[in-house]
């Protein structure tokens, strides 16, 4: 199909900036998000948690707590056990060095003999109220015998260290390992200049602003379940849930994904008090609903990165990139998260050639166990984790091999002729051009110019620096035969129900799921132009397994690259239908009716006359078959479409960071931001940028604020809003934010997706430019979170070992 | 159980309350006005501002009881009853300075007394310091700080309609 753009006053297509659709209800304080929901009879759930962060479970007495007012039932694990529950399932199995498949302990819904985190769930109370089931959870007497807390991966991975699990001794879960070990050592071996780094990338709570939540229902006379949940992929939770923790089939089980108040990964996975909910509303026989506090989302809700890396890089006299040896460990968390072993393997380690053209690397990857929460995907997920490490490494490099910082970039850059690119990490990028993505963002803020205001800064007694990041990031995830053979165990393709109703309004069924991307909109507009209907006759539904096919959700920047595809996959049939019909209408051959959208819509029309049926006549026709080819043509229209993508697809870009520091109080104020981001072709400008500039926000709270931390007991520090920090609106500047386009060439529409390069391009702009405003002081790097507090100590000299030399 | 009297949007109920229930809680539950939000449990987040007696605050801060024989306003009473948007509505949808639409309630009733209170005018500093109490994860608050200065302009006549984005 031919993506068309027509103008008019009031174009609302491919490439308008339309007001959403969805923004009345929220601003009218109408979204329904689950905890909104109250269902009759409903009772109320309370968790209780872990205060330990490894311990053996020696006894729980719950006899108190089921006698407190109001309570329906307390559950700990030997109900589940009698119950027949499974364990919450691990949706990747990774392979390491030598075929040895990952150790993936089992994931109990609840705690089964011991505990592994701090917030680990132990017990569920249900009852008439929320304050009652928490007053019971606190009669609850758990006897526990603590053992050795694993804080950390150093811990974890020391000689002799407990294992969290008998399945994994030494605490480690895959060491996997990628690309060519002797190309890569060979390299090394005739490099002119080896050049070193080591960083932690800090570990991050997702905080999406809506807690989870979770309202479990059954229905004794038709045996249905349905679970309304805070989730980004419904018909996921329901194949997870319904599979291997509830065993209740498919057809029996509902999934409902209302309005979800933000993500950013941490809603992908499948939780235990989903199936807790599901499973309790059962046996109690009444709807059990649980909202998680912020306080317990910390502990509960699936952390972002905690990656420890050691980086070498070889290069020649000129500074080109002749190979790359990289060694991560990553942390796991206590158990396995849905995602969890893709995220340092598949969906970082790949991306380790970023977008230069270094011909020989060697990655690999140790995943650990310790006791703290689960760690998985977190916007960008794995991919922030390589471009913070490739892009900090490049300027160390042009640091001491005196080259400029762009220079050596453009000097290492895969240039447009060279695609489609074979990477030695598996990956081939299909298209980009990073070079002028680095032009227009060097332009747009005014790098030319930035010496002048470094020296302003200087006479304000500031310290100014600028850096810049040119990152390249796979998303539009992903193509199922290849990811199976990487070890996912499910196919991630996308799914589109299009149906025209009678008198031409359209239904679209998306598997995908809006929290916070505006896909009401955006695809309403994409099927609207593509139709030739009016936008308003354009609803978009998702999130619901009872109304939708299937589909595997929204993460990873899949929605339009996959789920829009799916869409167009689904009116090419649309439109081959209506051609059948239009062609019966118009007494002509069907080869001679085209489609086309011009002033007044979409129109089929028997080539060169002016014969033409609207599509709304072409639908009456198909549901009032009187006049209609019924022998051959079914009634109705309405078409599914499952589209696989044949690729990853590569947004880049470049990122400008600009900062003032304050010498007196070692704080960092980001004074300019620019980004030009090459997403392929854009729906809605608007979202887009907006997009990108949440983005950026997470990346700049990465940089600067944001940091997880657990002490030596186990216990999580930064457990509340109080003690974590978020960027809050005096933190990030004003954006300067653009799009440069190559399209992507693999998939119908050219898109590559824009939900996460604001988080991944940013971080190491940000300490690129903390770098550079500190270079006078003989400062070689920072790690994040850069705090007045470490920053102030290396201005004073007391930071020697924070200021953590590289070479 | 103690008994107290609100007015929320211009409607007057008697409810029953525990000693230790907050005034958030009445509203989302007992009243079933679930547009506002509770994002966090330590006062930081800012999804459940409201305003009493036109101030705004944070509904989750302040007991049921201590609200009693108070005016309430909630986001679902900012609208006019013919439905029209308020100023800072309307600048929110039309400068996209909402995605998930969680924070947005608490965001918008803080905008709103921060607008009041400075009836000069205001900065984008002075916009920037005046959202330290509330907290977006979506939007990098960059659409945020435009859509209150532009409502600003409405709300204290300096135009007559939100000013439509920049494309």
């Amino acid at each position: 199909m031919n993506v068309t753009k027509p103008v008019g006053a009031a174009f609302e297509g491919i490439g308008a900036s339309v007001r959403r659709k969805e923004d009345l209800r929220f601003l009218r304080g109408r979204g329904r998000y689950t905890d909104d929901l109250s269902r009759p009879e409903q009772l109320q759930a309370w968790i209780l948690r872990s205060p330990h962060a490894h311990a053996r479970i020696l006894s729980i007495d719950t006899a108190a707590a089921a006698a407190m007012p109001g309570v329906q039932a307390v559950l700990t694990a030997k109900e589940a056990e009698a119950d027949g529950l499974g364990g919450v399932p691990c949706g990747w199995q990774v392979t390491g060095k030598g075929g040895q498949v990952m150790a993936e302990p089992m994931h109990p819904v609840l705690a089964s003999g011991k505990v592994r985190h701090v917030g680990d769930p132990v017990a569920m109370v249900v009852a008439e109220t929320k304050a009652q089931a928490r007053d019971a959870a606190e009669a609850i007497l758990v006897e526990y015998a603590p053992l050795p807390a694993l804080p950390d991966m150093a811990a974890a991975l020391a000689p002799r260290a407990v294992a969290l699990h008998d399945e994994a001794p030494g605490n480690l879960c895959f060491d996997w390992e990628i690309g060519d070990k002797a190309a890569t050592d060979a390299a090394f071996a005739g490099a002119h200049k080896v050049v070193r780094f080591e960083t932690t990338n800090n570990r991050l709570v997702p905080n999406a602003m809506e807690p989870r939540a979770a309202l479990g229902e059954y229905d004794p006379n038709a045996d249905e379940y349905t679970l309304t949940t805070t989730s980004q992929n419904p018909h996921v939770i329901r194949l997870l849930m319904g599979g291997f923790v509830l065993k209740v089939p498919e057809a029996k089980l509902r999934v409902v994904a209302p309005d979800v108040g933000g993500g950013f990964g941490s809603k992908i996975y499948h939780y235990a008090e989903e199936a807790l909910v599901t499973w309790a509303a059962r046996r109690v026989g009444r709807p059990v609903k649980w909202t998680c506090e912020r306080s317990e989302s910390f502990l509960s809700d699936a952390h972002g990165r905690d990656h420890v890396t050691r980086a070498e890089l070889a290069l020649d006299a000129e500074g080109r990139f002749l190979g790359l040896r990289v060694e991560t460990l990553a942390n796991m968390g206590a158990y396995l998260s849905t995602f969890a072993p893709a995220i340092p393997t598949y969906l970082s380690a790949t991306l380790l050639a970023g977008c230069y053209t270094t011909p020989a690397i060697h990655g690999q990857v140790k995943a650990v166990f310790t006791s703290t929460v689960p760690v998985d995907a977190y916007r960008g997920a794995g991919r922030p984790e390589t471009t913070y490490l490739l892009e900090r490494l490049v300027d160390v490099a042009a640091r001491e091999t005196g080259i400029d910082r762009i220079e050596i970039r453009r000097r290492n850059f895969i240039h447009p002729d060279q695609f489609p690119y074979q990477t030695p990490v598996a990956l081939q990028y299909d298209s980009g051009d990073y070079e002028t993505t680095l032009r227009l963002a060097l332009e747009a803020a005014d790098h030319a110019g930035f010496e002048q205001r470094r020296a302003e800064a200087k006479a304000r007694g500031k310290l100014r620096g600028i850096g810049i990041s040119t990152y390249l990031e796979a998303c539009g995830i992903a193509p199922s035969k290849l990811v199976g053979q990487l070890g996912a165990r499910a196919g991630l393709y996308e799914v589109a129900n299009i149906r025209v109703h009678p008198t031409g309004s359209i239904s679209v069924f998306t598997g995908t799921h809006s929290h916070g991307q505006g896909h009401e909109t955006t695809f309403a507009q994409l099927v609207a132009e593509q139709l030739g209907v009016p936008l308003g006759s354009v609803e978009i539904v998702h999130g619901d397994t009872g109304k939708i096919p299937f589909g595997m959700g929204t993460y990873g920047s899949r929605s339009l690259a996959v789920g829009g595809a799916a869409m167009v996959k689904a009116m090419d049939k649309i439109i081959a239908k209506g051609r059948r019909i239009a062609a019966h209408l118009l007494e002509a051959s069907v080869e001679d009716i085209e489609f086309g959208v011009d002033e007044a819509g979409g129109r089929f029309r028997v080539a060169g006359t002016d014969r033409t049926k609207s599509l709304a006549e072409i639908s009456m026709a198909a549901y009032v078959p009187h006049d209609y080819p019924i022998e051959e043509l079914e009634p109705g229209l309405e078409e599914t479409a499952f589209y696989d993508p044949k690729n990853f697809t590569y947004p880049g870009g470049c990122h400008v960071c600009e900062v003032e520091i304050d010498p007196e109080t070692g704080e960092t104020q980001v004074v300019n931001f620019t980004a030009c981001d090459d997403v392929g072709r854009v729906i809605n400008p608007m979202i887009v940028e907006g997009q990108i500039q949440g983005g950026l926000a997470q990346g700049i709270g990465q940089a600067l604020l944001e940091g997880t931390v657990y002490d030596s007991e186990g216990q999580l520090l930064t457990a509340s809003l109080n003690d974590y920090a978020m960027p809050r609106a005096t933190q990030v500047p004003s954006f300067g934010v653009s799009t440069a386009v190559t399209l992507c060439t693999h998939n119908p529409l050219g898109v590559k997706g824009c939900g996460e390069v604001g988080a991944i391009g940013s971080p190491p702009a940000v300490i690129n430019a903390v770098v550079d405003a500190l270079r006078e002081l003989g400062v070689t790097h920072v790690e994040m979170p850069a705090t007045p507090l470490k920053i102030w100590s290396i201005i004073q000299g007391k930071g020697g070992a924070l200021s953590a030399a590289t070479a | 159980m103690p008994n107290v009297t609100l007015t929320v949007n211009g409607k007057t109920h008697a409810v029953e309350v525990e000693g230790r229930t907050l005034l958030v809680e009445v509203l989302r539950e007992k009243l079933r006005l679930t547009g506002t939000h509770v994002g966090c449990d330590t006062s930081q987040c800012g999804a459940c501002v409201v305003h009493i007696g036109g101030d705004s605050v944070k509904s989750c801060t302040i007991l049921a009881v201590q609200a009693d024989g108070a005016e309430v306003t909630t986001i679902e009473g900012l609208a006019a009853a013919d439905g029209t948007l308020h100023p800072m509505q309307e600048a929110f949808r039309e400068h996209h300075a909402l995605q998930c639409g969680f924070c947005t309630p608490g965001m918008v009733m803080s905008a709103i007394d921060l607008v009041k209170k400075h009836p000069d005018g205001l900065s984008e500093q002075e916009i920037r310091e005046g959202l330290e109490g509330n907290i977006c994860r979506c939007t990098g608050y960059h659409n945020i700080v435009k859509a209150i200065a532009a409502a600003a302009d409405v709300m204290q006549g300096r135009a007559t309609e939100v000013a439509r984005a920049a494309e």
